[in-house]
């Protein structure tokens, strides 16, 4: 786990975040007790294709929302997140937990395919893959925000 | 509910135009975000087109979970809602009270010619789904003289409110309307939530 619950809480604190629209997977799942016992309002979606509208909702009625899921998730989700996009132009922001990516035997298709269809959607994207890298998803994060565009990390599991 | 009995989709439009709010936001979607502006002009109007199918209520969801003093109205078509029914659990679990989702069933995919959904030759009751799934105040209606009755019952009772209004397919030709394209209407309804209209 590259963040604790409290690490990414005080991370997305320090960015501002009101609202987490989330499905939870092996990793960031680990997060919930120190998300439900912040000031971020959890949102818990039935389906990753819920999170992009559900966000842009937020975002248009004035909250900073950030969307989390996997891979999977991502892939799943790939009509709603065009249209809220590219078609609304909304400039989200969303953490991606990237499924067997630390794991170097893996042979998951969620993570062969991860970065190529970040890539196919043209989506710029920061990778943090270490503890190192902490401190890069809030400055990646308010980066994107000041330029009005959407913010995704690829978070490592 | 009278399974062979639909009241007119433009009168059910209309009800619910009536209905509103003068400080409601309203989210159309699909056929109704065609013909609704040949009704009702309202700053609030968000005609959610393009869309992603199926993400009329999740988007309208946000909305009212971020202005919690004002009443949101999600209007969708079966189609849509039968590709998100797991967005009726969503909403519940938010415990947001000042949504109401619209169902307006035709049977059919009204934008691309009208082709049956599979729900038209199975007997879904979209109520008691939606019931079931916690709304607390649910109402069905195929029935044009009691509609109005209906929606104002519905809209006194607590929400999360779940309307299910079998209707007839739209008007082809109305369904040829434009609507506003998508960055003004993003711009005003931003401008008119950071002005606190209402």
């Amino acid at each position: 786990m590259i963040f604790s619950g409290p690490e990414i809480v005080e991370e997305l604190l320090r960015i501002s975040i009101t609202h987490v629209v989330w499905i939870p997977d092996s990793d960031t799942g680990q997060w919930e007790d120190a998300l439900e016992a912040s000031t971020i309002q959890l949102l818990r979606v039935c389906r990753e294709g819920e999170a992009w509208p559900l966000a842009a909702g937020l975002h248009l009625a004035g909250k900073s929302p950030l969307i989390m899921m996997q891979t999977t998730g991502f892939f799943e989700s790939g009509d709603a997140l065009r249209n809220i996009l590219y078609d609304l132009k909304l400039p989200l922001a969303a953490i991606i937990g990237a499924r067997n990516w630390l794991n170097a035997d893996s042979q998951d298709t969620a993570k062969r395919f991860a970065e190529p269809i970040l890539n196919a959607w043209g989506i710029h994207y920061e990778l943090i893959a270490s503890s190192q890298d902490q401190t890069r998803l809030a400055s990646h994060l308010l980066t994107c925000r000041e330029e009005k565009r959407p913010g995704i990390i690829l978070l490592a599991e | 509910m009278d399974n062979t009995a639909r009241i007119p989709f433009r009168v059910a439009l209309e009800t619910l135009s009536q209905a509103r709010g003068d400080t409601d936001l309203v989210v159309t979607n699909m056929g109704a975000a065609r013909v609704w502006p040949l009704i009702s002009q309202h700053p609030l109007d968000l005609h959610f087109n393009p869309s992603t199918m199926g993400g009329v209520v999740p988007l309208a969801l946000g909305m009212a979970v971020a202005q919690p003093t004002r009443q949101v109205m999600a209007l969708s078509g079966d189609g849509s809602l039968l590709m998100s029914l797991g967005s009726l659990v969503t909403v519940v679990a938010s415990e947001c009270k000042n949504l109401s989702v619209i169902l307006l069933d035709n049977g059919r995919y009204d934008v691309t010619g009208g082709q049956e959904t599979a729900a038209s030759r199975v007997d879904v009751r979209y109520d008691e789904i939606a019931g079931s799934a916690g709304f607390p105040s649910v109402a069905a209606s195929a029935n044009t003289d009691s509609l109005s009755a209906t929606v104002e019952q519905l809209f006194q009772q607590p929400g999360p409110r779940f309307l299910w209004l079998r209707v007839t397919p739209a008007d082809p030709e109305e369904l040829k309307t434009s609507t506003e394209r998508m960055p003004q209407q993003l711009d005003r309804i931003q401008r008119e939530l950071r002005q606190g209209t209402g």
